[in-house]
């Protein structure tokens, strides 16, 4: 974060149409994938892999199409403390509740 | 981060904070992550509580419907992110084109969850319903979680779709252009966060049976 930065505002990191598109491609083929393994008796194993496909798509639009992968340092630090805060959350109620 | 005073004016440049106003955005979008955090969690102790119940509550959705809606909102989110390359580069009326559509599929998606709610009110699911309070008490938890969540979610694609009209609005007069667009990132910005909770919403409620 420079003194030019700042006077000048916007600090171009232009993506391609190219690269959204091959994302968006990406994201399509995850959905079709995470479709087709519901109709699959997984067992327990149902939910781990549907959340773990739903955190790749969510990895994708964070850094690709939210422009993450290209912010400052600082962004990235603040989205990840975010995303702990919640999963302390999540295992956090999970002690309380699972120890009844 | 530097601390000196930085020139109101410089070159005719009038001075802005660009990543200063990302960052606010960013900010607001942890509030929400909180607002749906929390509705995840209780989410997961019900689901912990009562499987058995969720799994049959989530068999009578229609997978279909959400997949398709699915694919909509990731088209929507890739319709917004080309638009900031448009007017990056100076493609106002391809920018604006892509905003549109990305409002149109916004409604697409909420005229879908139309249908697919009517459908359930006409089976007699809805909160409070005869019907459903004759269940087990795992599918009305599971219902209600339904109507709640993806309600809000609903209301979230509603509050996005008007945020991205009066950004249309701006890029049409000038005031989001190719040199300033940080109001047309931040509306963006919004919209992929509206992307990101159905990306979990989706198999939660439709896929885990």
């Amino acid at each position: 974060m420079t003194e030019h930065a700042h006077q000048h505002g916007e600090k171009a990191h232009v993506v391609g149409y190219g690269q959204y598109i091959l994302i968006w491609a990406g994201l399509m083929g995850l959905t079709g994938t995470t479709v087709a393994l519901a109709g699959i008796e997984l067992g327990r194993w149902v939910i781990i892999t549907a959340l773990t496909i739903a955190s790749v798509k969510g990895f994708l639009v964070l850094n690709i199409f939210m422009h993450l992968r290209s912010e400052d340092r600082t962004f990235r630090l603040f989205v990840l403390v975010a995303g702990v805060v919640l999963l302390i959350f999540i295992c956090l109620t999970f002690f309380d509740y699972a120890f009844r | 981060m530097t601390t000196a005073a930085i020139p109101a004016h410089h070159e005719g440049h009038v001075h802005r904070d660009d990543e200063g106003s990302r960052m606010g955005m960013w900010l607001f979008l942890f509030t929400e992550l909180i607002l749906f955090g929390g509705m995840f969690v209780i989410y997961a102790v019900y689901r912990f509580s009562h499987p058995a119940e969720f799994e049959l509550g989530s068999k009578e959705l229609d997978t279909l419907v959400g997949t398709v809606n699915t694919m909509v909102l990731l088209t929507s989110s890739l319709t917004v992110a080309m638009s900031i390359t448009a007017i990056q580069r100076g493609n106002k009326k391809f920018s604006l084109l892509l905003v549109g559509i990305t409002i149109a599929l916004a409604l697409v998606f909420l005229v879908n969850k139309y249908f697919e709610w009517s459908h359930k009110f006409s089976v007699g699911l809805y909160p409070q319903s005869p019907e459903l309070l004759s269940r087990p008490q795992g599918e009305i938890l599971y219902f209600g979680l339904y109507f709640v969540m993806t309600g809000l979610h609903a209301l979230h694609v509603i509050i996005g779709a008007v945020v991205l009209a009066v950004i249309m609005r701006f890029i049409s007069r000038d005031i989001i252009t190719k040199d300033s667009f940080v109001k047309l990132e931040a509306g963006a910005l919004y919209w992929h966060l509206v992307d990101i909770i159905w990306i979990f919403l989706f198999p939660l409620f439709y896929l885990v049976h």
